[in-house]
């Protein structure tokens, strides 16, 4: 499996990352090398296993449907980098 | 070729909020319209840390959904990150699910002018809502509220079974009329808790393949869904008959000049990146749990139909019509309950309650009136205390203010005048002033009869009995 340089300005795109030409030399052979890792749990024989959705042994953790009001609209929003009537100010998104 | 040759295919994926007291992934309440960002928590702001939990509602009403469409319930189901960038996603990322949701392969029956028809669900799997982005006039910049940020939605998709708007309104119809019978959503399109993604191509009538389709996003009202969908398929007939291709895209629908646009807002094809979500646990149903909820679904439209058919007489037509909403449905029980009669309850919502909301461009949901006075209106008519001419005019009044209809006529004077002594002077009256119709009816033209009974019903404002009027009538003018 070989990832090629334009998957790799693909998925910077995709990820809004800006790269160099140098690092997307840099992340082709890095990301080559880490398919190539993980291409080694491909090789197992899974035949008759059930699948596995994550690490976690467990299942069913529910909430009940029980209202904990947080109401600190304050602490909230003060790492916003700009504010205006209790929402974040952010550049116009055209619509 | 012309537009008859073409065929309409539709698929619809629609969005249902649930209304669940809390969002899906944490406690804060899902209430409409309160003040920006105070129904808010860390998790659904996507603070760095904050993790979801699963609200077990979401899961049950989902399961209740699947179960009146139809559907197979999946028992080994699982959540998944959809990654995009949006303001309105504070996560960069929606928890949703990929492929293993909750429900699938499921259908819901239509009425057509064909006879009935069934439209296939291929799944139904439960999401996050995003926030709302709000936009000033001034171009100072948008604004992010994510109060709706973390409510909880199911998205239902359909196969393209459908091949006219009308089809499409039907099936949309239907499942908010379902949603609303299991209480699991209020189903409010115009607060946005019903919406639809529609999916558009026109083939070639008589070829098997589907042509490319076309998308118009966050439809929220039966009329805009109906005309964006015969707008869309009048452009690509055009763009086809002219020998051209249809471009697969997005499309923004406008009220206001009635036509799509294109959004061109995506230059790579959808590239989600799915992966199974790492911050949640599998979901795993047993056969019990599905059971149960399968064992406490309320009685559904189909079934309230046949009862209405069959222990009450009514007509195809008003059984179809009286079970097409919830509200329709529990005001038609409520009010026969009182006054015994179910033809003329059935007649009343299906002429002059559904005209009415109408006219006013409202929904079922909206009617403020219960059974209550709409059982005692037809005891009224019942006893001939109105006519329902008069009945008319009443209902129009409580769509107005709520009051008991008793009330209403004593308060308008509408009271039907049944006192034989005084029907009779207005007949005599009458027929004084219409020589012409004495002499018509006599030649024998019996249409006579009806326009003197019209003249009577004028002058006494339509509260004299019309049964006592006809029969007054024709005893004098058989003298």
């Amino acid at each position: 499996m070989a990832i090629s340089k334009e998957e790799i300005i693909h998925i910077a795109k995709l990820a809004c990352l800006n790269l160099s030409e140098e690092e997307i030399e840099q992340y082709t052979k890095d990301m080559q090398e880490i398919l190539e890792f993980a291409n080694r749990i491909n090789q197992v024989n899974t035949e008759g296993m059930d699948e596995t959705i994550g690490a976690n042994r467990k299942d069913n953790v529910f909430r009940k449907d029980e209202v904990i009001p947080f109401a600190n609209r304050e602490i909230l929003l003060q790492n916003a980098p700009s504010q205006d009537e209790g929402m974040f100010s952010i550049p116009k998104v055209i619509h | 070729m012309a537009k008859e040759d073409y065929e309409i295919v539709i698929g619809l994926e629609v969005h249902c909020e649930l209304s669940t007291k809390t969002k899906i992934f944490c406690s804060c309440p899902t209430d409409f319209g309160g003040e920006p960002n105070t129904h808010c928590c860390p998790v659904c702001m996507a603070m760095p840390g904050a993790l979801p939990v699963l609200n077990e509602k979401v899961v049950e009403y989902a399961v209740k959904a699947g179960l009146a469409t139809n559907c197979n319930i999946e028992k080994n189901s699982k959540n998944d990150r959809k990654n995009y960038f949006y303001p309105d996603n504070p996560k960069s990322y929606q928890i949703s699910q990929f492929d293993k949701p909750l429900c699938y392969d499921g259908f819901v029956t239509i009425e057509t002018d064909k006879g009935e028809k069934q439209i296939r669900i291929e799944r139904i799997h439960i999401e996050e809502d995003a926030g709302k982005l709000n936009h000033d006039d001034y171009g100072r910049g948008s604004f992010v509220d994510l109060n709706r940020a973390g409510v909880p939605l199911i998205e239902v998709v359909s196969k393209p079974d459908m091949r006219s708007a009308i089809e499409a309104e039907s099936y949309m119809r239907k499942l908010k009329s379902i949603f609303e019978y299991i209480g699991i959503s209020d189903c409010k399109m115009q607060e946005g808790s019903l919406r639809a993604d529609v999916n558009v191509s026109v083939r070639k009538k008589g070829t098997e393949q589907l042509g490319t389709r076309t998308e118009m996003k966050n439809m929220n009202s039966f009329r805009s869904i109906v005309r964006a969908i015969n707008y869309e398929a009048e452009r690509q007939i055009e763009i086809i008959e002219n020998g051209g291709d249809i471009t697969q895209e997005t499309l923004r629908w406008d009220d206001i000049s009635g036509k799509t646009f294109s959004m061109r807002d995506k230059e790579d094809a959808e590239d989600y990146r799915y992966f199974p979500e790492p911050d949640l646990v599998s979901i795993k149903l047993s056969d019990t749990y599905i059971e149960n909820i399968k064992g406490n679904l309320p009685e559904l439209p189909e079934s309230r139909k046949k009862r209405y058919l069959e222990e009450f007489g009514l007509t195809e037509k008003a059984a179809n019509f009286v079970t097409s909403s919830k509200y329709y449905s529990n005001l038609f029980e409520e009010a026969i309950e009182i006054c015994h009669n179910p033809k003329t309850v059935g007649n009343l919502l299906m002429s002059d309650i559904a005209r009415i909301l109408n006219e006013r461009e409202e929904e079922p949901e909206d009617l403020k009136f219960t059974g209550k006075e709409l059982g005692e209106l037809v005891i009224l008519i019942d006893q001939g205390t109105i006519s329902s001419a008069i009945a008319k005019k009443v209902l129009e009044e409580l769509f107005n203010e709520v009051k008991m209809p008793s009330d209403i006529i004593q308060e308008k004077g509408w009271i039907q005048i049944s006192d034989e002594g005084a029907i009779k002077e207005i007949v005599v009256k009458i027929l004084e002033a219409n020589p012409q119709s004495i002499i018509d009816f006599k030649a024998g033209k019996s249409k006579a009869l009806g326009f003197l009974v019209g003249q009577a019903m004028k002058e006494t404002k339509g509260k004299a009995n019309p049964q006592m009027l006809n029969k007054l009538f024709l005893e004098e003018l058989k003298k």
